[in-house]
């Protein structure tokens, strides 16, 4: 089906399923109940998770099947978000041109950065890659910032020109959407008490997602991939085999570079602002935690990777002192203070800690990351029965 | 002319002269057999030949072109295979994917931007794999992952992987070394049944006498970076020159 074996295609639906029901199960919990707060499934949220996902199954490419640890993947997304928010000031308030500008963009930078950081391999790569990313991001907040609004930004505006569909009407900037369809709108459906939000502009990003992921299952799958993984395995050993390792990794870099892209052309897409932050290393730093955290070199891993990080982000970060009171105000009086003054670290503004105790277990239990983990735990029951038939 | 000619080499290590003045001709389709006790240069004369080494002075011709100054991947591409010592495999891959790699090197060339066409769908590529494998008495391991096998059998995929290039000149590095007897006696069978039906020249350094003496159709014995004896296998056992070598009595 669709030029996959029939593992890779039920792996695809799977992913499929999983978006396209994402606003039902990650609203697991009744509408004012004490878990509410626990519900991810809300538009801004969930278009992270997709978008992120885009970017690590982007990074996955590089880094799980070539073994090319790029820092600098962020400036990437960046350049592309730029590109992007210059689309739809200049040209349109349509997203299509936005999106495909900052894939190509992204895809431009990467062939240059790319170019030279692969004339070294190993730490050396992963030092030029943040050197580049780092100074990118220091440029576009100075030096550049009649291209990229410097600190506060680059957004769209109601003077902008936008030569195909004319200035804005009324006065307001208009909204970025898909011939029309504003990517902001929402459908409500209330199902007893649980409330679900349908949302253009999540399934236009899921859309993309399921051709991004599509696409990488071709990859992995292609002799191009399996010369990415030959890079990883023993690059000197392809040399004499007659391969010429260095345009291999150079188009994984760019691919991985314009998966990037893609993302900052669909982060734009939902909200028109473009920040210099978003080429710091702490962005790169991230997706290399995602892949790691999901499983590098899996096909599905990153995308739970960046899934799991977003939601730790947005959903662990807002739990406070006087919420963590709240849940244990039923127990005595010192054993509940007690206990909340020992998670309270790990909460809220602790919510990194959190975190980066889970990467630690991941890390030395699971080198597979959550996906390797799994299929091992899988593997493992699976014998266990076989053998006691 | 020969299919690889080697005038003048000269190769120095610091104070090593590691080859020194090494000249050889290998004629095409024959099997050419270096041999010399050990530290006489044998490797570093092989090293020479793939672009791992650039020796100080000589040159090296291939069917009449340089192989010096050249990339590994370009003498590859110019059909020149090596199979190493140490088994230099891809060890997170399987059998098979280790054997398809120089296979699709060889039909595509040093770079092909060939993404989208599923592995699975390339037959003739997977049935040229799996003929060498059968060949080498590889085929129920094909879905082994490499870095599994016994040293032997990483050996035999090594074989595998220079056979699969159809190269014009093969250089086998030891390649019995940590077989037993029996695959030993195999692969002596399968590279002469190579040797015969498809004509590649041969360049193999071993230290096995008998494998040496059953598949050389000529030997050449280096001794301190010097070939001293170059001739028919039957003339190089009685030779005087070869057993001081061997047993120093040079000295």
């Amino acid at each position: 089906m669709l030029g996959l074996s029939r593992k890779d295609f039920l792996t695809l639906l799977f992913v499929l399923l999983l978006v396209a029901a994402a606003p039902i199960f990650l609203n697991p919990f009744p509408e004012g109940s004490k878990f509410a707060q626990f519900n991810a499934g809300y538009p801004d949220l969930m278009q992270r998770f997709v978008i992120f996902g885009i970017f690590a199954i982007g990074y996955n490419i590089l880094f799980g099947l070539t073994g090319y640890l790029s820092f600098g993947h962020a400036a990437f997304l960046g350049a592309g978000s730029y590109a992007g928010v210059w689309m739809l000031k200049l040209l349109t308030i349509n997203v299509i041109p936005a999106i495909l500008v900052s894939t190509l963009v992204a895809g431009i930078f990467s062939l240059l950065i790319g170019y030279i950081s692969l004339r070294r391999s190993g730490i050396y790569f992963s030092i030029l890659t943040l050197a580049f990313a780092q100074m990118s991001f220091a440029l576009a907040a100075s030096v550049l910032t009649p291209i990229t609004g410097g600190e506060t930004g680059l957004q769209t505006a109601l003077n902008d020109p936008r030569i195909l569909d004319g200035a804005s009407v009324g006065g307001n900037i208009p909204a970025p959407s898909l011939f029309g369809l504003q990517m902001g709108y929402s459908w409500k459906v209330a199902v007893g008490d649980w409330l679900w939000t349908f949302n253009v502009g999540y399934y236009l990003c899921a859309f993309v997602l399921l051709i991004a992921f599509y696409i990488s299952i071709r990859i992995f799958r292609s002799p191009f991939g399996m010369m990415l993984k030959a890079v990883k395995s023993n690059n000197q050993r392809l040399s004499y085999t007659g391969i010429s390792p260095r345009p291999y990794t150079l188009a994984a870099f760019v691919i991985s570079g314009m998966y990037a892209g893609l993302a900052g052309g669909l982060m734009v897409s939902m909200d028109p602002l473009a920040g210099a932050e978003r080429m710091q290393w702490t962005a790169s730093g991230e997706v290399v935690l995602m892949t790691i955290l999901g499983g590098v070199g899996t096909l599905i891993g990153p995308v739970l990777g960046a899934g799991l990080i977003k939601y730790f982000e947005n959903i662990f970060s807002k739990i406070n002192e006087n919420l963590l009171e709240q849940w244990f105000a039923f127990m005595p009086e010192g054993l509940g203070d007690f206990i909340v003054t020992i998670i309270y670290p790990f909460v809220g503004k602790g919510w990194h800690l959190t975190l980066g105790l889970m990467f630690m277990l991941v890390v030395i239990f699971m080198p597979g990351g959550l996906i390797g983990g799994l299929s091992g735990i899988y593997k493992r029951v699976f014998r266990r029965r076989s053998t006691a038939q | 002319m020969g299919a690889l000619e080697v005038r003048g080499v000269n190769k120095r290590f610091g104070g090593l002269q590691a080859l020194n003045d090494v000249n050889l001709t290998v004629e095409e389709g024959r099997i050419h057999a270096i041999i010399g006790p050990n530290g006489a240069g044998k490797s570093t004369l092989l090293n020479c030949f793939v672009g791992r080494l650039t020796p100080d002075s000589g040159t090296v011709m291939f069917h009449g072109k340089s192989l010096l100054g050249r990339q590994p991947h370009q003498i590859n591409q110019a059909g020149v295979s090596r199979v190493f010592q140490t088994p230099e495999i891809f060890a997170d891959l399987t059998v098979l994917e280790n054997v398809m790699i120089p296979a699709l090197a060889h039909r595509d060339g040093i770079f092909e931007f060939n993404a989208f066409k599923p592995m699975r769908h390339e037959t003739d590529i997977h049935k040229r794999a799996h003929d060498v494998l059968e060949d080498l008495g590889m085929a129920d391991k094909t879905d082994m992952v490499a870095a599994s096998m016994s040293r032997g059998d990483k050996r035999r995929l090594e074989m595998a992987m220079g056979l699969v290039q159809e190269p014009k000149l093969l250089l086998l590095d030891e390649p019995t070394a940590g077989m037993s007897r029996a695959d030993t006696n195999n692969t002596i069978e399968v590279l002469r049944h190579i040797g015969d039906s498809r004509g590649i020249t041969m360049i193999i350094i071993e230290h096995d006498m008998h494998v040496v003496f059953s598949l050389a159709d000529r030997i050449s014995v280096l001794a301190q970076g010097t070939v001293i004896v170059e001739d028919a296998p039957e003339n190089i056992k009685g030779n005087v020159k070869v057993q001081e070598a061997y047993l120093g009595g040079a000295h």
